[in-house]
C-alpha cells in the first residue's frame, strides 16, 4: 500500500513538472516574445514586421497547439509507465 | 438566380441538416442528455468544442476588431486561444476523471457543501445568460441582413431551429450538429479570405500571405498597411502598445475567462477516457486555430483592401468621388452599417484619422472631417462583395455566420438547463428524482432557457455591450480559480472556496460597475471610464485576472485558519489527479 502511495506521489510530481515546464513555455511566448518582449526583439524582422508581432497575431498560437499535444502525449506515456492508464 | 434566393438555398439546406442530425441523435437518458453518453471521440469533440466556442463574435467581430486596433487588439487571438492550455493542463483531465455531469457539481462534492453548489450555479447563471444575448441578437442580425425578415422574426427562427435539436437531443444532439456547424462555419470563412489573400499577396494561404510581399507595391504587405494608415493619420498598424501591463492583464483575464466558462468544460465531459480528453482539448485548439490564424490576416487585408478602395491612386492622391463608390459600400449603406455625410461638399470620400495631430495636413489638403463610417463588424460579411467574389460565396457566409451563432447558443443553452435541473432540482430541492423524471426537467428547463434567451435578444438589456466583459470576469475570477484550488490543494477547504468565489466575483464586480456603471444603469458610473482614472492603468475589462488573484489569497488564507478538509474529500481529491486509481466518485 506505502508503494503504492509513493508510486502515485511520484506520478503527481511528475505532472506537476510538466505543467511548470509548459507554461513557463505558454508565458514566455505570449506574455513574453508577444507584448514584454516586443521591443528587445524588434530587431528581427519577419515579413515586413517584427518577431514580437509575428508571436501575437500567429506564433502564440502555434506554440498553444504544440504544448498541448505535447503535454498529452508525454502525460499519456507517464500514465502507462506509472500504471496508471484506465 | 437572385442572392436572396441563394442565400435562402444556403441557409435552409445547413438547417436541414441540422434537423437531420437532431432526429438520428436523440437523448434516452440523462447522461446521453448531460455528457452525450460519454462516448464522443476526441477529434470530434474536439471540432464541437471549436463550434462551441466560435460564437458570432469570433466569426463576425474578431477581424473588425482586428482591422481597428491593429497590433493592440491581438490580446484577442493569444487571450481565446491560450485559454486551451490551461484547460488541457489544468481542468479537463480531472474534471474528467470526476465523471459527473456539471461544473457545480464538482464545486460542491469537493467543498462538501451546497452553499458551494449554489454559488457555483448562480455564476455559471449570470455568466451563460449574458452570453447568450449576445449569440441570439447575433442570429437575429444574421437572418435579417440575408434573409430580409425582421430582428425578431429571425430571432425566433433561431429559437425554434436551437429548440428543436437541442430540446429533442440535448448534449448528444448538439455534440453531432456541432460538429456540422464547425464545417459550415469553417468553410465560409476560409474561402473568402483565400481569395483575398490570392488578389493581394499571390499567397493561398491566408496566414502565410500576412507576412507576404504586397504584389502590387513590391513590399511586405504589413510594411504597405503601415505606410497608408499612416498618410491618413491613424496609428501604425503594427505600433506597439504603452501599456503593457493592462495588455498583459486582459490577456490573462482572456485566457482564465476562456478555461473557466462552464460549456466549454462540460465539452470535456463527453469523451470516453481521461487521456481523450487531454487529446481533445489539443484538437480543439487545432480546430480554432485554423480560423483565430486566418482572422488576422483577414483583418489587415480587408483594412488595407477597404482604404485602396476610397483611395485608388494611393492616400496621397484624391480620394474617389461618392457616385462612383463600389456597389458594396451601396448595399451597406442601406442597412446604415456605413454612412457617407460630404463635410466639405467636394464629392469627394474623404476617410481619416480625425485627431488633433492630423489637424494641419487635413485643413492643407482641404478636407473639413472625417466622411466616411464604417461599423467594424461588417468587414467579414462584406468581404465576399469587397473582394468581387460570386454570390454563392455570401450565402455561404450567411451559413457560416449562422452556424457560429446557433452552435454557441446551443452550448450555453445547454450548461444552464443543466444546472437548474442536475444542480438546482436534483441536487437540492428533489434528491430522489427518477432518471427519466430528471431528463423531462432537463428538457422543461432547456425550454425555458430558450424563451427567456429570446425575450432578452428582442430586448437587449443596456448592457449587451459590456456582457463580454462580464462573462469573463465572472468565469475568470469566480469558478476558475475555484476549479483549479478543488484539484491542486488538498488543504483549502469549504468555506475558504466560498469566500474566495465571493471575494473574487464582487471585486471584479465592483471594479466594472465603478467604470461601467452599477448593474450597467447608464449615468450611475463613479469614475468616467478613461484611463486616466484606472487603477494602476488596468481597466475594467482587465480586472477578472486580479479578482482570480484575490480569490486564490482569500480561499488560502481562510483555509489556513480553518480546519482541513474531512479525510474523504482529501481522498476524492486524489482520485481525480489518477486516472486510474484510488477508487471514489465514478459513477461508471
Amino acid at each position: 500500500m506505502s508503494d503504492n502511495n509513493n508510486n502515485a506521489e511520484k506520478y503527481w510530481q511528475a505532472n506537476l513538472r510538466l505543467i511548470l515546464g509548459s507554461l513557463v513555455v505558454w508565458a514566455l511566448a505570449s506574455y513574453g516574445c508577444a507584448i514584454l518582449l516586443r521591443p528587445l526583439l524588434s530587431g528581427i524582422h519577419v515579413g515586413g514586421t517584427d518577431l514580437g508581432f509575428w508571436f501575437a497575431q500567429q506564433g502564440s498560437i502555434l506554440v498553444f497547439i504544440v504544448l498541448t499535444f505535447f503535454y498529452a502525449w508525454k502525460m499519456n506515456k507517464l500514465d502507462e509507465e506509472f500504471g496508471l492508464q484506465e | 438566380m437572385d442572392q436572396f434566393t441563394i442565400n435562402l438555398i444556403f441557409v435552409g439546406s445547413s438547417f436541414a441538416l441540422y434537423f437531420g442530425i437532431a432526429i438520428w441523435a436523440r437523448a434516452g437518458s440523462t447522461k446521453e442528455f448531460y455528457v452525450a453518453g460519454g462516448g464522443v471521440h476526441p477529434v470530434l469533440n474536439g471540432m464541437a468544442t471549436a463550434a462551441d466556442w466560435m460564437s458570432a463574435a469570433s466569426f463576425i467581430s474578431m477581424a473588425g476588431l482586428i482591422a481597428a486596433g491593429g497590433y493592440a487588439n491581438s490580446t484577442f487571438l493569444m487571450g481565446w486561444t491560450g485559454g486551451y492550455v490551461l484547460l488541457a493542463m489544468l481542468l479537463a483531465p480531472y474534471l474528467r476523471k470526476f465523471g459527473k455531469f456539471t461544473v457545480p457539481d464538482f464545486i460542491g462534492d469537493r467543498f462538501y457543501s451546497k452553499t458551494a453548489r449554489l454559488v457555483a450555479v448562480a455564476c455559471l447563471i449570470i455568466a451563460s445568460v449574458t452570453y447568450v444575448i449576445g449569440q441570439m441578437t447575433g442570429a437575429g442580425v444574421a437572418f435579417s441582413r440575408f434573409l430580409e425578415v425582421d430582428n425578431d422574426t429571425g430571432l425566433v427562427i433561431a429559437a425554434i431551429v436551437v429548440f428543436f435539436y437541442a430540446v429533442l437531443g440535448g448534449m448528444k444532439g448538439i455534440t453531432y450538429t456541432q460538429v456540422a456547424q464547425y464545417v459550415v462555419l469553417i468553410i465560409a470563412y476560409t474561402i473568402p479570405a483565400v481569395f483575398i489573400s490570392m488578389q493581394l499577396t499571390d499567397t493561398l494561404i491566408p496566414a502565410i500571405g500576412l507576412f507576404s510581399e504586397h504584389t502590387e507595391s513590391g513590399i511586405p504587405l504589413l510594411q504597405k498597411l503601415d505606410e497608408v494608415v499612416r498618410e491618413l493619420g491613424f496609428q501604425d498598424y503594427t505600433a506597439d502598445v504603452d501599456n503593457k501591463l493592462n495588455m498583459i492583464l486582459f490577456t490573462l483575464s482572456l485566457m482564465i475567462g476562456t478555461a473557466g466558462l462552464p460549456h466549454v468544460i462540460i465539452r470535456f465531459f463527453t469523451v470516453p477516457k481521461v487521456a481523450d480528453a487531454r487529446w481533445s482539448a489539443g484538437w480543439a485548439l487545432v480546430f480554432i486555430a485554423l480560423l483565430y490564424l486566418t482572422a488576422p490576416a483577414v483583418a489587415s487585408m480587408a483594412r488595407l483592401n477597404l482604404l485602396t478602395t476610397v483611395y485608388p491612386s494611393g492616400p496621397t492622391e484624391q480620394p474617389i468621388e461618392y457616385a462612383e463608390r463600389p456597389d458594396w459600400v451601396q448595399t451597406w449603406e442601406t442597412t446604415g452599417l456605413i454612412k457617407f455625410e460630404d463635410k466639405n461638399g467636394d464629392g469627394r470620400v474623404q476617410f481619416y484619422n480625425d485627431v488633433p495631430a492630423f489637424q494641419e495636413e487635413a485643413t492643407a489638403r482641404g478636407w473639413a472631417g472625417n466622411e466616411l463610417d464604417v461599423n467594424r463588424d461588417i468587414l467579414v460579411l462584406a468581404n465576399p462583395e469587397i473582394a468581387n467574389l460570386p454570390s454563392w460565396v455570401i450565402g455561404l457566409i450567411a451559413a457560416g455566420g449562422l452556424a457560429a451563432a446557433l452552435s454557441t447558443a446551443a452550448g450555453l443553452l445547454l450548461a444552464i438547463s443543466s444546472a437548474i435541473s442536475h444542480d438546482l432540482i436534483k441536487g437540492s430541492i428533489n434528491p430522489n428524482i427518477s432518471d427519466k423524471g430528471e431528463l423531462k426537467v432537463a428538457r422543461i428547463s432547456m425550454f425555458v432557457a430558450i424563451v427567456v434567451a429570446t425575450y432578452l435578444g428582442m430586448n437587449p438589456p443596456g448592457f449587451a455591450a459590456q456582457v463580454v466583459a462580464l462573462a469573463f470576469g465572472i468565469a475568470g475570477a469566480s469558478l476558475f480559480p475555484a476549479l483549479m484550488m478543488g484539484i491542486f490543494s488538498k488543504r483549502v477547504n469549504g468555506i475558504g472556496a466560498i469566500t474566495g468565489m465571493l471575494a473574487g466575483l464582487i471585486s471584479t464586480l465592483v471594479y466594472i460597475f465603478l467604470f461601467l456603471g452599477w448593474f450597467f444603469i447608464p449615468g450611475t458610473a463613479s469614475f468616467a471610464n478613461t484611463p486616466d482614472n484606472w487603477l494602476f492603468g488596468i481597466s475594467p475589462l482587465s480586472f477578472g485576472a486580479v479578482g482570480a488573484v484575490i480569490n486564490f489569497v482569500v480561499a488560502f488564507t481562510v483555509s489556513s485558519l480553518t480546519a482541513p478538509p474531512p479525510k474523504e474529500i482529501q481522498e476524492l481529491v486524489e482520485s481525480v489527479r489518477y486516472p486510474q486509481g484510488a477508487g471514489g466518485a465514478v459513477d461508471h
